[in-house]
């Protein structure tokens, strides 16, 4: 129960600061994908680049553990595309559609309906998925420090000075 | 390009406060952000409350049990969570065709919605594949540098900006 009081929590305030963004409307999302208006990028690398320090602090001093997704290539390169595919012609992910609903975007509600059955279809599937594509090109659970074999504290700056050069050519630019 | 839309944060700070959100999540409740995964048990309820003992033999349900779970009330809790900051700062507004899809395609609802229903079947049947979406794999994947995260990132985009460019072509940049 409390578990998924804490679920509802997060999601709300989650929800909130989407919402405060602005970047669940279909005009961002397209907009990142037609590479003229990079909002949704700021969002998600600022929210990268902060959980990153925190989340691989909080698994040094013990607090946490990660929790890695294996690197499956039979899926996750396919899936990844086919979920790109889906994402350009609906304009919100999984997540944010919910979330655009809830600012009155209802063209995603038909989204959700696409997306429960599309669930539906993967469910019916998974059974050839897991016997073929799951077994293509599994390397585990690795992670990119684990790759490179360096310490994940030379990496993370790294990313953040990136990040921020990446955001300073986003201003310059005006996307 | 950008719309004037007075009352909204900076993007860098709404996405900042949402990694502090989600390292707190992490802290406090051991839980990464994700929303696909809610789509499959909340499928698995429907098709259980259908024909249960089908939905039973199900390995993905067995996988994923149709129950509600931290991730499932996370998933409410973003709609609740934008339907309070909208409607509070005045930018809550009922649409059924978004601006940038009406001044290309028209404002012909079936349109839009049908493109909306079809592209959520194929991206949730990719990010079931994949196994994440933006959040699972986008968010908590790369802030744990999990190659599964960039890869399947670099991959959403490019099937993305294909399908952007096939509908609105090249052109219109700034």
């Amino acid at each position: 129960m409390t578990t998924l009081m804490y679920g509802l929590v997060t999601g709300i305030l989650f929800g909130f600061l989407l919402q405060k963004g602005r970047v669940l409307r279909y005009d961002r999302q397209l907009g990142a994908l037609r590479l003229i208006d990079m909002t949704i990028v700021k969002f998600m690398l600022s929210a990268v680049l902060v959980g990153m320090v925190g989340v691989y602090l909080l698994s040094d001093l013990g607090l946490a553990k990660l929790s890695i997704k294996p690197m499956i290539f039979g899926g996750v390169v396919p899936g990844g595309l086919i979920f790109g595919i889906g994402w350009g012609l609906l304009g919100y992910c999984p997540g944010t559609s919910l979330g655009a609903v809830g600012e009155g975007r209802w063209d995603a509600v038909w989204g959700i309906v696409g997306m429960l059955c599309g669930a539906a279809l993967y469910a019916e599937a998974y059974p050839t998925m897991k016997a073929t594509a799951l077994t293509w090109g599994d390397f585990g659970k690795v992670t990119l420090p684990q790759i490179l074999g360096i310490s994940h504290w030379f990496i993370i700056p790294l990313f953040i000075i990136g990040g921020l050069a990446l955001f300073r050519w986003f201003e310059k630019k005006g996307l | 390009m950008k719309e004037k839309d007075d009352g909204g944060w900076s993007p860098y700070l709404a996405g900042s406060l949402s990694g502090l959100v989600s390292i707190g999540s992490v802290w406090f409740a051991g839980k990464y952000f994700g929303a696909s995964t809610t789509f499959v048990r909340s499928v698995g309820m429907v098709e259980k409350a259908v024909d249960p003992e089908r939905a039973a033999r199900m390995p993905y349900f067995m996988k994923e049990l149709p129950v509600v779970d931290w991730q499932w009330m996370f998933v409410v809790g973003i709609f609740i969570g934008s339907l309070i900051a909208s409607t509070t700062s005045g930018s809550f507004r009922w649409q059924a065709v978004p601006d940038m899809w009406e001044k290309r395609f028209g404002p012909v609802q079936w349109k839009r919605w049908l493109t909306a229903f079809v592209g959520g079947t194929i991206g949730m049947f990719g990010a079931r594949l994949a196994d994440g979406c933006p959040s699972g794999h986008g968010l908590s994947g790369s802030m744990q540098l999990a190659a599964s995260g960039f890869v399947a990132l670099v991959c959403f985009f490019i099937g993305g900006m294909i399908v952007a460019r096939l509908l609105y072509g090249g052109g219109e940049r700034k």
